[in-house]
């Protein structure tokens, strides 16, 4: 488990055009210089958005990450829900001690009806 | 001289972003409310405007996180973020380098603070500037709190570093404004976004537009981690405010949950002429 270099390298493609434009051309070679696990570069070569969430890349960073890859809103959130179904509770990380609730369930548990009318 | 305006509001890339996809009468009422917000910032006349936000990971990371930081630069640049993607051309922001210094100086002497001579701004900072200076104007000086790498500096540091920015406000003489931008409930960018805690958004503006510093200094970040999410670590930019206005009342112009931009919209004010409010401490 490398959480850190998996999101030290997100950083700094989110905020590098010349990087990107590396990562573009050559996945795997833009991972270079980074402490990943097999797994972690799998995540970040296809690149697997549940997985990344599972391991637990900050959402500040990888939403970033997704739009990169012109990944729509939605899409972005129901690959982590698949992630976690997938793979399990997320691993570590900022979201490690909670799970997927879920924008109605959470509503419905508060008594609330106005957030029910998208799940986004 | 005192600080010539204050004020708080959301900065949530879905806002611009995804404007499209939400209630139309809704995001009207916000977008509303902003207008009204920015009306009431240039009626103050400022010569800048330091936004304390709560960055994602733009500039700082945890190779090197600070958790106090403002801006030293004579321009910025931003967004970060692709521009389609959050529906905000990519500019340059002025700064005031001067300024900032002399700002900085004085905010070092009551808190730990790290200074930036560059900075790109991500979404905390311009969804709110694509709305209170939309032609990008008016200079910025930009303020971040760690609110997204845990171990974060606990909220009496974030009142502290408030204080600083009131006094380092009073001893320049430029009219200086303040903003603080967050969200408050809210779960963004995870496959919780749209979880938003209308109760415990309302108790805290309830608790913020009575300048209350003891309630707001009782909230603990993992028993607000539980009911409101990872994004109401932000509620340090809030009280930073607060803090910077110690004393004065809030007037909260609006507030309400729009899931598809995932946090209960706010917008705020501090009425600066109002009198003093008694002591809740």
């Amino acid at each position: 488990m490398s959480l850190y270099y998996v999101q030290k390298f997100l950083f700094e493609l989110n905020r590098d055009e010349g990087f990107q434009a590396r990562y573009a051309n050559d996945r795997r070679g833009a991972l270079d210089g980074f402490d990943l696990t097999d797994e972690e570069e799998r995540a970040l070569i296809e690149p697997d958005i549940g997985l990344l969430f599972h391991l637990g890349v900050n959402g500040q960073i990888l939403m970033h990450f997704a739009a990169l890859h012109s990944i729509e809103w939605q899409d972005y959130l129901q690959r982590m829900r698949d992630g976690l179904i997938s793979h399990g509770p997320v691993r570590e990380g900022v979201y490690a001690v909670t799970g997927y609730e879920g924008v109605d369930a959470h509503s419905e548990r508060l008594g609330q009806t106005s957030n029910t009318e998208r799940g986004n | 001289m005192p600080l010539v305006f204050a004020g708080v509001c959301s900065h949530a890339p879905g806002i611009v972003g995804r404007a499209d996809q939400a209630d139309p009468s809704a995001k009207d009422r916000l977008y509303e409310a902003f207008a009204d917000m920015r009306q009431r910032l240039e009626a103050s006349e400022p010569d800048a405007l330091i936004v304390v936000a709560a960055e994602h990971f733009a500039n700082f990371f945890m190779n090197n996180m600070p958790s106090f930081a403002m801006g030293m630069a004579d321009y910025y640049e931003g967004p970060i973020e692709n521009p389609d993607w959050l529906g905000i051309q990519k500019t340059q922001i002025p700064g005031n380098r001067s300024l900032s210094e002399r700002l900085i100086r004085k905010v070092m002497e009551r808190t730990d603070l790290s200074y930036a001579e560059e900075w790109k701004f991500d979404h905390g900072i311009m969804v709110p500037l694509h709305f209170l200076t939309p032609s990008y104007d008016l200079p910025i000086i930009p303020a971040n709190i760690n609110c997204q790498g845990p171990p974060l500096a606990p909220l009496h540091r974030a009142w502290a570093f408030g204080q600083a920015l009131r006094d380092a406000a009073d001893s320049v003489p430029e009219r200086v404004a303040l903003i603080g931008t967050g969200g408050i409930s809210h779960w963004p960018a995870t496959p919780d976004s749209g979880k938003i805690n209308e109760s415990w958004d309302r108790k805290f503006l309830d608790e913020w537009s009575r300048c209350d510093k003891e309630a707001m200094l009782s909230y603990g970040d993992s028993q607000s981690y539980l009911d409101a999410g990872q994004g109401a670590f932000e509620i340090r930019t809030f009280m930073t405010v607060s803090a910077a206005t110690e004393g004065a009342p809030g007037i909260v112009h609006f507030y309400e949950p729009i899931p598809i931009f995932a946090v209960g919209c706010t917008i705020g004010t501090i009425d600066l002429d109002a009198p003093q409010l008694p002591s809740v401490h």
